[in-house]
C-alpha cells in the first residue's frame, strides 16, 4: 500500500516538474526542473528494485549531465534570453500534435495485455551491483568496450569543437 | 501483472509515454537549443523507465544493462551537443534556432 503512494507520488513529481521544465521562461529554472524530474525516475527505479541503475542515474544526469547544462548556461549568460514570439496558430498546433502523440500511444498502450511473467523467479536482487555486473562482464562486454571507445570520441570531439583557434 | 502492489506494467508505459510526448512536446515548443536539448534527455529517460519497469517483468537484467548504455550515450551526446552549441554561440550569439536557420534548404 505504501509502495503504491510513492508510486503516485513520484509519478505526479515527475510530470509536473516536467510541464515546468518546459513553460519556464528562465532557463536556469528549466534546468533545476528537470533535476527534480531526475530525482524522481530515480526514485521510481529504486521502486522498480534498480538500485544500482537508481545510484547511477542520480550521479550522472543530475550530478553531472545537468551541471553542464547549467555551466552552459551560465557561461553564455543566456538567463534573459530573448525568444522569439511565436503565432498562435504555430502555438496551436504544437499542441495539438503533441496531445495526439500522447493520446495514441496511451490508447495502444492502455489495453495491452502482456502474458509472460516472471513466474518463480526472485526479481528483487536483479538490479543489485552484483547482477548487473555478472552480466555486463559476460554476456554484454564487447558493448562495454566500445562504449569507452565512444566516450573517448566524444571527450576529443568536445575539447576540438569548443577549442578557440582553429590553427 | 503487478510489479508492485496493485501497480501494473502499464502504469509504468503510461508514465514514460507521458514524460516522452511532454518532451516531444518541449521540443516543438521551445526555440531556445538548449531546452531542446533538455527535452532530448527527458525522452531519453521516458525510454529508459519503461525499459527498467519491463526488466522488473522479465525479472531479467539485461533490460538495465540497455538503461546503462543509454545513459553512456546520453552523456556523450551532451558533452558533443554542449561543444557545437558553444560553438554556435560564439559564431552566432545567440541559441535561438529561428535564428540559426542557416541550413534550412
Amino acid at each position: 500500500m505504501l509502495a503504491q503512494y510513492v508510486f503516485w507520488f513520484l509519478t505526479f513529481v515527475a510530470v509536473f516538474s516536467a510541464i515546468g521544465m518546459i513553460l519556464s521562461k528562465n532557463p536556469v529554472y528549466s534546468v533545476l526542473s528537470l533535476i527534480v524530474t531526475f530525482f524522481a525516475i530515480a526514485g521510481h527505479y529504486f521502486l522498480l528494485n534498480a538500485q544500482f541503475l537508481g545510484a547511477v542515474h542520480v550521479i550522472v544526469y543530475a550530478g553531472a549531465i545537468m551541471v553542464l547544462f547549467l555551466y552552459v548556461i551560465m557561461m553564455l549568460n543566456l538567463n534573459n534570453l530573448q525568444e522569439t514570439r511565436k503565432g498562435f496558430l504555430s502555438k496551436a498546433l504544437t499542441i495539438v500534435s503533441g496531445g495526439i502523440l500522447m493520446l495514441v500511444l496511451i490508447a495502444a498502450l492502455n489495453k495491452a495485455e502482456f502474458q509472460a511473467q516472471a513466474t518463480g523467479i526472485d526479481t528483487s536482487k536483479i538490479g543489485m551491483v552484483e547482477n548487473i555486473g555478472t552480466v555486463l562482464f559476460r554476456e554484454y562486454l564487447i558493448p562495454f568496450e566500445l562504449a569507452s571507445i565512444l566516450f573517448l570520441g566524444a571527450m576529443v570531439g568536445a575539447v576540438y569543437l569548443s577549442k578557440k583557434s582553429r590553427a | 501483472m503487478e510489479l508492485i502492489k496493485g501497480i501494473t506494467i502499464n502504469h509504468y508505459l503510461i508514465l514514460s509515454v507521458v514524460l516522452f510526448a511532454l518532451g516531444t512536446f518541449g521540443i516543438m515548443f521551445r526555440r531556445n537549443a538548449i531546452i531542446m536539448f533538455m527535452c532530448v534527455e527527458l525522452m531519453l529517460n521516458a525510454v529508459n523507465l519503461a525499459l527498467v519497469a519491463f526488466s522488473k517483468m522479465w525479472g531479467q537484467t539485461d533490460g538495465q544493462i540497455f538503461v546503462f548504455f543509454i545513459m553512456v550515450v546520453a552523456a556523450a551526446e551532451v558533452a558533443v551537443g554542449l561543444a557545437i552549441l558553444m560553438m554556435l554561440y560564439r559564431n552566432m550569439h545567440t541559441t535561438n534556432t529561428d535564428v540559426l536557420n542557416q541550413m534550412k534548404g
